[in-house]
């Protein structure tokens, strides 16, 4: 066994080449259980199938049946004999399959991965990687389309992210599994066929750091995997009517990168949250209530919350109803009073 | 020692008679009750019998600050000694434990300081022994949830080609729970080195069995994963070792999981909190009481001459000095630092979570939190 990993990014930068999200997970859990044979991945469908979804798509053929297996189908199972493994020194990633299938896993998450450092006083972490593709838009039948980021980031010892885009998701997912402690994983799935050009192994911002990915004057909306589309496109429609529109990736929700997002929104005065989650008790809750209370005198306006309905998540032809879209986004910044 | 397929296959219902090796008089069972398994000799009897005695006298002494108010809580595990110290024994060094809240005395007999143990209990931390040099989980308080981490460590071992054991304890309560499900099921389709000790003391609180299973015995749910599953008279020690020790001798052997029950009995209550009078009759005490674990073997060591007043007198001391110990260390004040509290959370410094403990400790320097009364917590 290996103790340390030897890194990919030894070798030399590929060229870039046009990557999905899921090629790009793909991508990282590769390297990551070429670099560390420590690192396991199970979960349902994983093996030949390669997921659902595809991201562990040739694993199975390539590491084998010790390194990549297809666990029996029980959440709680896998998310516990994943904890029993990282005790044991290994890096298993698992996989959830869907958000609304990870709820059997609930009690371990929170009663066991997130408290294991706490209660042993840090002789006992748990370097496990839970990943919960999440999220709708994909035309899913119900529990195929829930947002329950908010689940786990109300529940301290967890850390939780979310990347947006191909890089992210392979410099991210590569971070995760080499952090000490338990990340959740977040993969947006409507965004997991989006593509851009990148030269593997990319190393993208820390995965714990926020980032800046539009630059505006006038309004700083602060999104997270798949809403930071939807921001992107409300700030090129803002745009035409004369109204700068900044846009920053949350990228981390839990730890939440103060610092950035209060730089951008001291400078712009103005913020709005967006996600896909309904409103009430969700994610946009604590984002508007820390940022009002640490940015308040540099605010021209209430933070606003984009999201979800406060309703159990529709079905695929009624969802268009209820995510959130670029002209929800700016019908909303329209309810501000604007002095100009 | 080591079980024999043949004689047990995976498709074969426990027997509805428990496996006994001593019968509540102290005499040597011979024939079908024995389920095969021989009687340990006299040596291995006498040091089971030393650590339980050990272990009873740690339980009551644990018991009784408990109700001085020294410890928050005290789940007592007397009258279970032979389950908890039999199957606690039959574990080598390298092997893992994965315990429950009522498994302290086992924790004891594995060689944890009673301070450390009882730190969770007293209210300082939530876990005070060093798991990775004791190869012992801390003690879970959700049922059932250990026993997939002793899954997954096994299935870890396994994989790395570690010949070692995970063994992990559960209630008889607990095998309703989903996670009990789900372990045996991974431990049998992974072919984990697990051992399942059952304790069915017959209560999960107030709650007896037969509102929780219809089961005619819990060994016979292994049945049904795949696996081996003894029933096993949980008050007789020699059955409790001889029956773990083989699972153990398998699971390292790359013959996997095992499934024990221990029928057995708490006597005292759940916990200090708890009222047992509202859910059972102080005849079924008195019935389970006369047939204790440590006294059955008392009477059949006496009766091979292995059990000397001068051994007995050196066993004394042994469990008086525990008990000494454990009161000293209990009744000293633990030296608490409550900005503690934010330092094991995350392995890197949150800031959030570093202004938190800033003010906390701006109160702390400010004498708020003065007023509080010290000692023990309720």
């Amino acid at each position: 066994m290996t103790a340390t990993t030897t890194e990919t990014e030894t070798t030399a930068a590929s060229a870039p080449t046009q990557l999905t999200m899921a090629g790009a997970l793909n991508a990282a859990l590769r390297d990551a259980m070429a670099a560390d044979d420590r690192v396991v991945v199970y979960g349902e469908d994983v093996g030949p199938l390669g997921g659902v979804f595809r991201v562990t798509d040739g694993l199975q053929a390539q590491f084998g049946d010790d390194r990549i297996w297809d666990s029996p189908l029980a959440e709680s199972g896998i998310v516990g004999t994943a904890i029993g493994m990282a005790m044991y020194g290994m890096r298993p990633v698992v996989e959830m399959q869907f958000d609304a299938f990870s709820y059997p896993a609930f009690e371990q998450m929170v009663s066991h991965v997130a408290k294991m450092r706490n209660r042993t006083k840090g002789r006992m972490t748990l370097p496990m990687v839970v990943r919960i593709p999440c999220a709708g838009a994909i035309g899913g039948v119900e529990h195929h389309s829930d947002s329950s980021e908010a689940y786990w980031t109300s529940t301290p010892g967890l850390t939780v992210v979310m990347p947006s885009n191909p890089a992210d998701a392979y410099s991210m997912l590569r971070e995760a599994i080499e952090s000490e402690d338990p990340v959740v994983f977040m993969e947006p799935k409507s965004r997991y066929w989006s593509k851009a050009p990148i030269a593997l192994p990319v190393k993208t911002q820390p995965m714990d750091r926020a980032v800046l990915v539009r630059e505006g004057t006038d309004v700083t909306l602060l999104a997270y995997g798949p809403t930071v589309r939807t921001a992107l496109e409300a700030a090129d429609a803002a745009e035409a009517e004369s109204l700068s529109v900044e846009v920053v990736d949350l990228r981390s929700l839990s730890p939440f990168d103060d610092e950035t997002v209060g730089a951008s929104v001291r400078k712009t005065s103005r913020a709005a949250v967006i996600h896909e989650a309904a409103q009430f008790g969700g994610y946009g809750a604590e984002v508007a209530a820390r940022v009002t209370e640490r940015n308040f005198h540099y605010l021209a306006a209430p933070v606003l919350r984009i999201t979800g309905f406060d309703i159990p998540y529709p079905s695929p032809k009624l969802e268009e109803h209820y995510l959130p879209t670029p002209d929800r986004v700016l019908a909303a910044l329209d309810t501000w009073e604007w002095d100009d | 020692m080591s079980l024999n397929v043949e004689h047990h296959s995976v498709r074969t219902l426990p027997s509805e008679k428990p496996i006994r090796l001593l019968d509540n008089a102290g005499h040597a069972v011979t024939g079908q009750a024995t389920g095969g398994f021989a009687l340990p000799d006299c040596d291995t009897l006498l040091d089971l019998y030393r650590k339980m005695v050990i272990a009873r006298r740690f339980d009551v002494q644990v018991t009784a600050l408990t109700k001085q108010g020294r410890l928050a809580t005290y789940p007592s595990a007397y009258g279970q000694e032979a389950c908890e110290i039999g199957v606690i024994a039959a574990l080598e060094a390298r092997d893992w434990f994965f315990p429950t809240y009522r498994d302290s005395i086992a924790l004891l007999t594995r060689g944890i300081d009673p301070g450390h143990i009882l730190q969770s209990f007293r209210g300082d931390w939530h876990n005070g022994y060093d798991q990775h040099a004791h190869r012992c989980a801390s003690q879970a308080t959700p049922l059932a949830t250990q026993a997939l981490h002793a899954v997954g460590l096994a299935h870890a071992a396994r994989l790395r080609k570690d010949p070692i054991v995970a063994l992990t304890f559960l209630g008889d309560g607990a095998t309703s729970e989903g996670d009990a499900h789900e372990a045996f099921n991974f431990a049998a389709v992974w072919q984990t080195p697990t051992v399942f000790l059952v304790q069915n003391n017959q209560f999960a609180i107030s709650v007896p069995l037969w509102r929780q299973t219809r089961a005619v015995t819990l060994a016979d749910k292994a049945v049904g994963y795949g696996m081996p599953g003894y029933h096993v008279d949980g008050n007789d020690i020699a059955a409790m070792y001889a029956v773990a020790r083989a699972a153990v001798d398998r699971a390292r052997s790359g013959g996997g999981p095992t499934l024990i029950e221990g029928l057995t009995y708490r006597i005292e209550s759940h916990t200090n909190s708890d009222d047992p009078t509202r859910y059972r009759s102080a005849r079924d005490v008195e019935h389970w009481k006369r047939r204790d674990p440590i006294e059955r073997l008392e009477k059949y060591l006496v009766s091979e001459g292995a059990l000397t007043e001068a051994i007995r007198s050196e066993i004394t001391d042994a469990a008086e000095a525990v008990a000494a110990h454990t009161r000293d260390v209990m009744t000293a004040e633990a030296d608490l630092d409550p900005l503690e509290l934010f330092d094991h959370v995350y392995s890197r410094p949150r800031p959030a979570l570093m202004e938190q403990r800033a003010r906390l400790e701006a109160e702390l320097a400010e004498g708020k939190h003065e007023a509080e009364p010290a000692g023990a917590a309720r």
